[in-house]
């Protein structure tokens, strides 16, 4: 996984609450397109008119949002289903990192497995990051995870195994399967607590 | 000390290996597989040269991606095929049972998962899918996963969790006739927002929970995920046993009554304490029925439709203030991991029996699983349907998320069983109402949204 180094890159503002995985990617696009092809299609439902031209009113078709590598969104950011192709359509589009004042739980992991980084920040200090990145002069955003902080003096709160994760780009696969004799000792003596459960 | 809720209990029983901070590793006793997201896993797998660890531990299906169309054998595109050839040959490869399409045994994952009995109490059962809650309904503790982390379930038996807040939502009172499990959950949804439940484990407690049948406690857990929980489950009881006992893949003999022991050690103690807590009085609930592009826009059937979310109200084509009742359908779709099971079509079937859908409604029932396809055409549930016009199909997830090509047309209205009444989510512009069977099967008839009470 690629590490996640300190971001300094467009913030797209996204205030829109309870934003779903539907909404994200559409199902169709789930079913074997390339990873790398999938930023065509994100948010495919507001972004584009009928007839496939672009929306201007969509925030990532506005000039100076192209690029951005940041979303600063509204509460519940991924609510829904579990695609992971979700992830992958944003990570697609070039979005390294997406605040919000909380997410759905199943796409919250499915960003750490890719290298995104979720960050959960208080409804208030949101509303002020969109405020910022809205404003017509709006600056770059600062994502530092090693000093866990954003645009230098807000810190942000995330657990040490997904932000260590994160920096050195591990890969929890790799981590657990070192865990075997672990796992091999947990169903020898489960297997004696509840023969039920192996066939 | 205090005492100890179920959600607590289970996973403890669990732990493999405690990683720190509060993140701990997790033993995986099932792994349901379907064609979309298993398949996917299987050549994740594949490429980093991995085997699956313990195919033994997995049952798969058939169900997102294959045609419902009646005496369909395959998908509706050629990449369909792709991928159930796919799912087939690595499934076989690895040693997983798959039940195929036209074998008992085939159908939701979130349906024949129990309807198999692979579905146990204190079992962790993990699943490619968010409504993998639904397995809750047997207490289990169940949850749906994305990609990454199905492959790591293939490739380890486990997986890393950091441990959620527990939540007990009691249903108290007994429900109106017409009111279902379905209101019941929906209710709740409506009471504390979509995002209510987020970072909780769920348990439904209470009169009304332990009132319902398995079926309709299936439907509660169902939709944990729509309230921001990706776990939700009910006590084992009586109730969950006769329905467990004699399943395929259930305990069976002397390991049946040792597992029942342990069972019966899982329910939360009298004392536990929970993070936070929330009731729903069930006796004053109306059929409850969605207006907006959230599952947390809902309304009982009687009211108005609210003031609120303009986007949401243009996107569904409604008027602020009017009633819902009386808002003409285009589509109903009885079917998904929600309500598709024997009884839900029972309950349509009370409805619809010996009267017609309305000319300008197409109405779809698909049951959950081949079982109950079989089980309600020897009812004779099918003619009834047929004889209304509906059409009766083969088992799938169909038109919940229409990833098979079953979509309801832009600007249509569907009243549907399903989930999910996201903006497109049965298709583009698709304006969907969730709701009940028997509400659906209402509607179909009428035209329109109708008050099932008075129907």
């Amino acid at each position: 996984m690629e590490k996640f180094k300190t971001l300094i890159a467009v913030a797209a503002p996204f205030p829109q609450k309870n934003v779903d995985t539907d909404l994200i990617i559409r199902i169709e696009r789930c079913t074997g397109t390339p990873k790398e092809e999938l930023g065509k299609y994100a948010f495919e439902m507001v972004r584009y008119l009928p007839g496939g031209a672009d929306n201007p009113a969509f925030v990532l078709n506005q000039p100076r949002y192209r690029g951005a590598q940041i979303l600063v969104c509204g509460e519940f950011f991924g609510t829904g289903s579990s695609r992971e192709v979700a992830v992958w359509a944003l990570a697609s589009l070039g979005i390294r990192c997406v605040i919000a004042p909380s997410f759905g739980q199943i796409f919250f992991s499915n960003c750490l497995q890719n290298g995104l980084l979720p960050i959960v920040l208080s409804p208030s200090l949101v509303l002020n990051l969109i405020e910022n990145a809205s404003a017509p002069d709006a600056p770059q955003f600062t994502v530092d995870l090693e000093k866990q902080l954003v645009n230098g003096t807000i810190p942000f709160d995330i657990a040490p195994r997904h932000r260590k994760m994160l920096l050195e780009g591990l890969d929890e696969i790799g981590l657990t399967l070192a865990l075997e004799p672990r796992i091999a000792a947990f169903q020898a003596a489960d297997r004696a607590r509840r023969p039920w459960i192996y066939p | 000390m205090t005492g100890r809720t179920m959600f607590d209990k289970i996973w403890d029983q669990h732990v493999v290996e405690d990683l720190g901070d509060g993140v701990q590793l997790l033993h995986v006793d099932r792994h349901l597989l379907h064609e979309l997201s298993g398949q996917r896993g299987q050549l994740d797998l594949k490429k980093r040269g991995l085997a699956m660890r313990n195919p033994e531990l997995a049952v798969g299906s058939m169900d997102h991606v294959i045609s419902t169309a009646p005496g369909a054998k395959g998908g509706n595109f050629p990449w369909a095929d792709r991928m159930i050839e796919s799912y087939r040959a690595e499934s076989k490869a690895a040693g997983v049972k798959i039940y195929d399409i036209g074998q008992d045994g085939q159908g939701i994952v979130h349906v024949v998962g129990p309807e198999l009995g692979f579905t146990l109490p204190g079992a962790t059962l993990l699943c490619g899918d968010s409504h993998t809650c639904t397995h809750g309904a047997l207490g289990a503790l169940a949850w749906g996963i994305g990609t990454s982390e199905l492959t790591h379930v293939l490739a380890t038996q486990t997986i890393v969790q950091q441990k959620p807040k527990t939540m007990r939502a009691s249903f108290d009172g007994v429900p109106a006739h017409g009111v279902t499990a379905k209101d019941m959950i929906l209710a709740l949804i409506g009471q504390i927002g979509t995002a209510g439940g987020m970072g909780y484990a769920v348990e439904y407690a209470g009169e009304a929970i332990r009132g319902l049948d398995m079926e309709g406690r299936m439907t509660v857990c169902n939709l944990s995920i729509e309230l921001g929980a990706k776990i939700g489950m009910i006590a084992p009881d009586e109730k969950t046993y006769a329905f467990l006992k004699g399943r395929r893949h259930a305990p069976a003999g002397a390991l049946w009554e040792q597992a029942i022991a342990h069972w019966n050690t899982l329910p939360s103690d009298a004392d536990a304490v929970f993070d936070k807590e929330h009731r729903v009085d069930c006796a004053r609930l109306a059929p409850q029925i969605t207006w907006g592009t959230s599952p947390e826009d809902v309304i009982g059937v009687d009211g108005r439709i609210p003031d609120r979310k303009p986007d949401a109200l243009a996107y569904m084509g409604l008027a602020a203030g009017a009633p819902i009742a009386g808002t003409k359908v285009d589509r109903v779709f009885i079917g998904s991991c929600t309500n598709s099971r024997l009884p839900d079509l029972r309950a349509a079937g009370a409805i619809v029996r010996g009267r017609k859908a309305a000319k300008h409604v197409e109405a779809w029932v698909v049951p959950g699983s081949w079982r109950i396809k079989q089980d309600a055409e020897a009812e004779g549930l099918h003619e009834i349907f047929l004889d209304a016009g509906f059409q009766w199909r083969e088992a799938g997830c169909s038109m919940c998320l229409g990833v098979n090509g079953d979509l309801v047309a832009p600007l249509a209205r569907c009243v549907s069983t399903s989930n999910r009444n996201f903006v497109g989510r049965q298709g583009p512009q698709a304006r969907t109402h969730l709701a009940s069977p028997a509400m659906a099967a209402a509607a179909a008839i009428a035209g329109e949204i109708v008050d099932i009470r008075g129907f």
